[in-house]
């Protein structure tokens, strides 16, 4: 693959959940210093956990991770003891979750739930971090009043909250913020609003983003490269333009035929046929090959690998290799 | 504004609790059997003799006028004079208040105390032996009758080893073993909430963001968690704790305690109708001031609630 050194590479991670769910299987993705990395998929394709094990926040059981490996700035995260990891979180790794109502503690207030973070990885007094907070805030767009940071999470509108998890997940000025479908809980306009703060915080901080959507049209908006998984698999990894213009993978290809394109409105979606394999029960070889319009005999029987078919642009698929039986 | 709005009706709802309660009172030991005059007046007493005591104490007259002049007490908070001794029932009754007061707050502290941290410990080492042993010491305070556990206990730390003095109430040594008693069974329901509760808020969304943030695991679960998780404990043990007078009044027999169970006791056998009508307003009043200032403290502790 590429000669630098990525911020974070997965390689050939495979997670199994207790009684056999494969949720992630041989899974490589990397992702590069200041990039916005979109991950697509669709429902149950295994984006959290991949996520979740990133952050070292699987829990074991039920979750087993079979094999491989997390290397993020040099050291593998799998690894780490229970205390390293911790160190991590939040200082290098940070997350924003789905549903801001949920992922906030109802009963801490805003400013005391940026602060405490602040002060166990830096070291930072209360007053000073209080102050910081609201810096914080104010860079997400809550700096007009000093009100959020004394305010409980169900003062502050949907939006609102987002913005102060996403002060949260930004406090410790991390290098890779993991944003696990920040927009999904909102409405469009917000959805807009948080996505173009996330891109500017992204500008001003030049950290990584592992920006993880099931939603293609959203992914297009924000993000440098996207990495398409489907039934815990990466199936097409490329820059934003050569997905979006020229998709390799089938599967890549249906989901781009199937995002509804506002400049063709009224026009029917084609829908991919079937639905994603439960985890439990993973098809043979592609696990693909049972909604692929263009399955082989190979399909069904051997696992494609994740191959560089042009520079930067990698799919796993046996067409690709010119298999016609 | 919201909190002002939320104290003014609870008081309403007090209000009237309390109206229809001294209400109820009223007709029911009216109902049962059982007249003052006679008691008063003893068994080789005449009619005429009984008459005449009834006309001194005032049941002779119709009960709607008695009902008058009652609801007229109550609205003075003057419970009237004791048809026996001719007391005042409410001096009676403000002077043996302490003692029941004092056993039913040491109750509810002990009770707390023994349940909160095996109720939370337990949550946090579910199926470990710490959480084995609450459920034991819970069924055990759920099955033990808490007069039952008094003479036990009486015995054993008063009796067999002086530990605690036998009867009196000159020090706080001689609350201990009744408040223990009386808070067992208290402690018993505590911890099960403690536990369930706690049990609930670890499994919550927002704990992932804590350990997210690099939390300690400690500050993840007694901060995040604990935080949320004693609203509904601090809630149920000041309910707890109005029912804990009521129990105390039967403690209190069992260790020969001169509170209000004393009080009360000897109005009921002497058929002393102001005195059991004033009991019953008092301890009511208790209860539903207790349920009040537990709400205001429940809207406090909880955010969410102040707001709707
Ligand atoms: N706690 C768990 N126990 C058992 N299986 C699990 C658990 N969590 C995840 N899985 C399995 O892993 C698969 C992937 O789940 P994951 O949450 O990563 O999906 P996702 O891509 O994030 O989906 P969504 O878009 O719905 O969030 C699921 O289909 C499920 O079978
Ligand atoms: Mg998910």
């Amino acid at each position: 693959m590429n000669s630098h050194e990525p911020l974070l590479r997965i390689q050939n991670l495979d997670i199994t959940f207790k009684p056999k769910a494969h949720a992630v299987r041989s899974l490589n993705l990397e992702i590069d210093k200041s990039q916005i990395h979109g991950l697509v998929g669709e429902s149950g394709s295994g984006k959290s956990v991949t996520s979740t094990a990133v952050i070292g926040l699987l829990p074991e059981p039920p979750a087993k991770i079979n094999s491989g490996q997390i290397i993020f700035k040099g050291r593998d995260i799998l690894k780490l003891k229970q205390e390293e990891k911790r160190k991590l979180r939040g200082r290098e790794i940070a997350m924003v979750f789905q549903e801001p109502s949920k992922y906030l503690n109802p009963s801490l207030k805003i400013g005391e739930q940026i602060r405490e973070g602040l002060s166990l990885h830096l070291g930072m007094a209360r007053k000073p971090a209080l102050e910081r907070a609201f810096e914080l805030l104010s860079m997400v767009g809550l700096g007009e009043s000093r009100r959020v940071l004394d305010s409980f999470p169900h003062e502050l509108s949907g939006g609102m909250k987002q913005r102060a998890m996403i002060a949260m997940g930004i406090a410790c000025n991390p290098s890779l913020l993991i944003a696990d479908e920040p927009t999904t809980a909102l409405d469009v306009t917000l959805q807009l609003q948080i996505l173009e703060l996330i891109y500017d915080l992204q500008n001003r901080l030049k950290m990584s983003i592992l920006f993880i959507s099931h939603d293609l049209n959203v992914v297009k908006q924000i993000a440098d490269r996207v990495s398409v998984i489907y039934a815990g698999k990466i199936v097409e990894s490329a820059d934003k333009k050569a997905i979006f213009k020229n998709p390799l993978q089938p599967y890549t290809q249906l989901l781009l035929l199937s995002i509804p394109d506002p400049e063709k409105r009224g026009k029917p979606l084609k829908a991919i046929p079937g639905t994603v394999p439960d985890a439990e029960f993973i098809p043979s070889g592609c696990a693909f090959h049972t909604r692929c319009p263009y399955s082989k005999k190979i399909c069904a029987e051997e696992m494609p690998l994740l191959k560089e078919y042009k520079t930067g642009h990698f799919a796993a698929c046996h067409l690709l290799d010119g298999n016609t039986g | 504004m919201h909190l002002m709005m939320f104290i003014a009706k609870r008081f309403a709802r007090l209000i009237l609790t309390i109206l229809l309660i001294s209400t109820i009172i009223f007709f029911v030991i009216r109902i049962i059997p059982g007249d003052p005059a006679a008691v008063i007046a003893g068994i080789d007493a005449t009619d005429a003799d009984v008459a005449a005591i009834r006309a001194k104490i005032g049941t002779d007259k119709p009960i709607a006028v008695q009902y008058a002049s009652w609801l007229k007490d109550i609205a003075t908070f003057d419970f009237g004079n004791s048809m026996i001794t001719g007391q005042s029932v409410t001096k009676q009754i403000l002077r043996r208040f302490p003692i029941t007061l004092t056993l039913a707050t040491l109750g509810i502290i002990l009770g707390m105390l023994i349940a909160i941290p095996i109720g939370v410990l337990s949550a946090v080492k579910r199926w470990s032996l710490i959480d084995y042993f609450g459920m034991f010491l819970s069924q055990l305070g759920m099955a033990i009758p808490s007069f039952w556990l008094g003479i036990i206990l009486l015995l054993l730390f008063a009796v067999k080893i002086h530990l605690f003095p036998l009867f009196g109430i000159g020090s706080i040594k001689n609350f201990i073993l009744p408040a223990l008693s009386l808070g067992f069974a208290r402690a018993a329901i505590i911890l099960r909430l403690t536990r369930a509760s706690m049990v609930e808020e670890l499994s919550k969304e927002y704990i992932i963001t804590a350990r997210a943030k690099g939390l300690t695991e400690r500050l993840v679960k007694y901060k995040h968690a604990l935080k949320n998780a004693l609203i509904p404990v601090v809630t149920v043990s000041g309910i707890q704790f109005g029912y804990m007078l009521g129990g105390a009044i039967i403690i209190e027999q069992v260790f020969s305690l001169p509170g209000l169970g004393r009080l009360f006791l000897t109005g009921i056998y002497q058929r002393d109708f102001t005195l059991i009508q004033g009991g019953v307003v008092f301890v009511a009043l208790i209860f539903s001031l207790i349920n009040f200032l537990v709400d205001i403290l429940y809207s406090l502790l909880n955010p969410k609630i102040r707001i709707s």
